[in-house]
């Protein structure tokens, strides 16, 4: 119930408090999302959406550093006989 | 799909699982407080590849499944009404009420529509203007946004015809619940990814401290889980209760500041009923007095089954322990009466709520 999918933001349609709506692509589709969660977000940055709503801004530079130490780990244990 | 892929890579799994294997130097027990997560738990084998060293012990965290009973037995009764519309998430619509679930209620004639967001309910309501339209609102604070935003549009567009079902429950309260369980073996926790998004994981170091057990916020992808594993079990084997965030692609220390000002400015915090567990304190919300109308449990009250009334406004609880008298509850008298009672203290005869009703003279007097 609570999973989230992670998706670029392509434009802003309108930036109203409560009706705040921009176009996200999630893997080749656009769907039109509530923005009023996230309203710093730039065209570009990647939001996860729930239920019809982004909740927060996907951290890249977080993303790259997790998926680095994933590869030392992977490296380590190649090391590993 | 970027962002998702990465993180069910096969070769990390193998990799991570290993590193999880050789940590640990006795069997821990872990709960994973989130739906989504003990699914994917399942489904990526991970508990059946940890079994003996890691047991996994799945937590209350389907908001589907805590949802009381006589929530349910309300949104069928609204879905039998006529002029009204349920428009619930897919999910809940098969949890069986005490007679019938919402599916079967279709099946007899009601009105039922599934949505994919609360907001497409207001949609709904505006296409609909004869009908009333009730949105069933569940979920854990993920979720909570989400209804709130549309209690919120649905003010601005003066929508009458639209309100909710307000059943949305908290997280933390669940998890005090369960350490307070006698027979409770929980020795460290995975918090929910998504919860944390909303409400950041400061809220938990309070908990760490008074309970002594270490919580790592953790992801939905198997590689995100097993990071969270290897980390809870890293701490537990160094004797240490902390809470660690291993999902900081999303969840920052404050989670996001505009997700909580709108559950702020609609809900606030209640008891509730969570299905299996009885009331935990704080374990939910409901809405602000300023959005009463749009609360179904008080806008369609007569509809609620007796046993849920105490969800409603009724402060029967307080009333019977003695803390308030019942001219207290703001809805003596106004919302409730023995013609249209909210809660048993009114229903029975002997009720204290009833007695004032109808013997109290300053209420008698006012009634007339
Ligand atoms: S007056 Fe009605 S709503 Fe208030 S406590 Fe008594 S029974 Fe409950």
């Amino acid at each position: 119930m609570c999973l989230g999918i992670p998706g670029k933001i392509v434009r802003w349609i309108n930036h109203d408090p409560t009706f705040a709506k921009a176009e996200i692509e999630f893997a080749g589709v656009r769907r039109e999302i509530h923005m009023a969660c996230v309203p710093e977000a730039s065209v570009g940055d990647y939001v996860v959406v729930h239920a019809g709503i982004a909740i927060c801004i996907l951290d890249e530079a977080e993303a790259a550093k997790t998926l680095a130490d994933l590869k030392s780990i992977e490296e380590l244990s190649d090391e590993i006989p | 799909m970027k962002y998702l892929d990465e993180f069910r890579d096969g070769r990390a799994s193998q990799s991570l699982l290993e590193k999880i294997r050789q940590r640990v130097t006795r069997p821990w027990v872990l709960m994973d407080v989130c739906g989504g997560q003990t699914h994917s738990l399942v489904r990526y084998g991970i508990e059946r590849e940890l079994a003996g060293q890691v047991e996994l012990i799945h937590g209350p965290g389907c908001p589907v499944c805590v949802t009381s009973t006589e929530l349910i037995d309300f949104a069928v009764a609204l879905a039998m009404q006529p002029d009204t519309i349920v428009a619930s998430f897919g999910d809940m619509i098969r949890v069986p009420g005490s007679d019938q679930s919402l599916m079967q209620a279709r099946s007899c004639g009601g009105r039922l529509k599934i949505v994919y967001t609360p907001i497409d309910a207001i949609a709904l309501a505006q296409r609909n203007p004869d009908s009333q339209i009730v949105f069933l609102a569940v979920g854990f604070e993920t979720t909570t946004p989400s209804t709130a935003l549309a209690v919120l549009q649905a003010t601005q567009l003066g929508l009458q015809n639209f309100s909710i079902v307000p059943a949305h429950v908290r997280v933390l309260p669940a998890m005090e619940t369960i350490m307070q369980l006698p027979e409770n073996r929980v020795e460290g926790f995975l918090a929910a990814g998504h919860v944390c998004s909303i409400t950041g994981y400061d809220v938990y170091e309070s908990f760490v401290a008074k309970h002594r057990v270490p919580v790592v916020v953790t992801g939905f992808e198997p590689v995100d889980l097993l990071e969270g594993i290897l980390q809870a079990v890293t701490l537990l084997e160094a004797g240490k209760a902390v809470i660690e965030n291993r999902y900081s692609r999303n969840v920052q220390r404050h989670g996001n500041p505009n997700a909580q000002a709108l559950i702020d400015r609609v809900y606030e915090i209640d008891d509730r009923d969570w299905r299996g567990f009885g009331t935990i304190s704080g374990g939910g919300y409901r809405l602000r007095d300023e959005y009463a109308q749009m609360d179904a449990c008080r806008k369609f009250a007569r509809l609620l089954p007796p046993s849920a009334r105490k969800d409603s406004e009724c402060r029967g609880a307080d009333v019977m322990s003695g803390k308030i008298k019942p001219k207290q509850c703001p809805a003596f008298g106004k919302t409730c009466s023995p013609e249209s009672p909210l809660g048993a203290p009114m229903v029975s005869s002997e009720g204290a709520c009833a007695a004032y009703y109808r013997f109290d003279p300053i209420t008698i007097e006012a009634r007339q």
